[in-house]
């Protein structure tokens, strides 16, 4: 599909699939919460991130026009034609892990979504104006908890310095351009994603050294590809579950 | 289509409640933005509240349900998200509504609710008013609720987060 989309749409569809799969991610918590607070907080996150990808759904299909539908481009696309970064596919693990993974990616979608505030593009601007109180919800919320268990006990400091360490490679690709984060940029539709990093590395400093975790790591390389459509194995297995319905009864209707 | 006037679809949907907090209609609610009438059918706007509300689909078919039972042939519910909703848009009617139901209202944090990394604001407690409570989770019951507790009287209660 990359290949048939212009820029903007793969643009879209990009920050579409960054929401609907750590939105499924989230979803697998649901009724597994370490305590009920937190399963109904991290159910609500969820719930969130589908609704947004579901605002830019429906715009990259009126984008692409013909028959396809915000429900198409979720459940018949295949694991190479989703755009999203690679950190939000990973296994949602324990607590520590799925914080980690939150917290990285909820700084990165603030200042993301902070600049999509600002797009020329009209819809994404008011997508994005909708987004961003949510997200500083979001932001707080994992901030909040990666505090709680670096500051925490000795094992829960333990296993999130491991989580928030795994994760920090998978995060670096947030400021990995590709070909359509340099169009969308060149047309004022989205941020310069490098021009993100300073930012983002300054507030994860911030929480980091709050929650009494080490310093990160400036020798990391990132881990990247998901941008491409070059995911890792659990991506498979994500769409296999969320789509199989979809998949099975194509007609379907609720 | 029978004759109606914009009074008597603004009358209509005063009773359409909102299925998470039954005592505010879409009207308290702040979501209607624009009823426009035409020849054949009736349109209507709606800004959603939270991007992943489930409860828009709901709000959206008892709009369109209520007005057909005025006699309307046909009904358009149309999202609009200029302006965007923002508990600003609740009524002094519907803050005063949640007060009465054990929901405290949004207080407005003005510009500080887009920073990152704010503290929880201090609300008062809806059942014995006492300023001495704490918040337990930002997220409650809904997406549109934190979850807090009062010191004083110890009644958990929520909270109409600030959007």
């Amino acid at each position: 599909m990359l290949d048939t989309c212009d820029f903007k749409t793969q643009y879209v569809l990009h920050l579409a699939d960054d929401a609907l799969v750590l939105g499924q991610r989230l979803s697998g918590w649901c009724g597994h919460g370490p305590i009920l607070e937190q399963d109904i907080a991290i159910s609500n996150i969820s719930l969130d991130l589908i609704g947004l990808a579901r605002q830019y759904y429906q715009y990259a299909a009126e984008l692409i026009g013909g028959d396809t539908t915000e429900d198409s481009l979720a459940y018949f696309r295949e694991s190479r034609e989703f755009y999203n970064h690679l950190i939000v596919e990973q296994p949602n693990g324990d607590w520590g892990d799925t914080m980690s993974r939150q917290f990285y990616f909820d700084t990165f979608h603030f200042f993301q979504l902070q600049h999509l505030t600002r797009s020329e593009d009209l819809r994404l601007r008011e997508i994005a104006t909708k987004a961003l109180k949510e997200t500083t919800y979001h932001a707080q919320f994992s901030a909040e908890w990666i505090i709680r268990l670096g500051d925490g006990t000795k094992e829960s400091r333990k296993r999130v310095q491991k989580s928030i360490t795994h994760h920090f490679p998978y995060a670096l690709e947030f400021f990995e351009t590709t070909e359509f984060d340099k169009q969308a940029h060149d047309l004022n539709l989205g941020p310069d994603v490098r021009e993100l990093k300073d930012k983002w590395i300054e507030k994860v400093r911030e929480v980091l050294n709050i929650a009494t975790l080490d310093d990160i790591n400036s020798d990391a390389v990132a881990k990247k590809g998901g941008k491409r459509g070059i995911h890792s194995e659990e991506h498979g297995l994500i769409l296999a579950e969320m789509q199989s319905v979809a998949r099975s009864y194509p007609d379907a209707k609720w | 289509m029978a004759e109606v006037s914009e009074d008597s679809i603004m009358n209509t949907l005063s009773g359409v409640m909102d299925p998470e907090v039954p005592v505010l209609s879409v009207i308290d609610l702040g979501v209607i933005r624009d009823v426009r009438i035409n020849q054949s059918h009736v349109e209507v706007d709606i800004a959603p509240t939270y991007t992943g509300c489930p409860a828009m689909d709901v709000i959206s078919s008892s709009v369109e349900e209520a007005i057909i039972k005025l006699g309307v042939s046909k009904v358009e519910v149309n999202t609009v998200l200029t302006p965007p909703w923002t508990t600003d848009w609740i009524s002094e009617d519907g803050k005063r509504k949640l007060l009465d139901y054990g929901i405290a209202p949004p207080k407005n944090e003005g510009n500080q609710k887009r920073e990152l990394f704010q503290s929880a604001p201090e609300i008062a407690c809806p059942r014995c008013k006492s300023n001495d409570t704490s918040c337990v989770s930002l997220f409650g019951s809904t997406a549109c609720k934190s979850l807090y507790r009062c010191n004083a009287c110890l009644e958990p209660f929520d909270y109409f987060k600030c959007l």
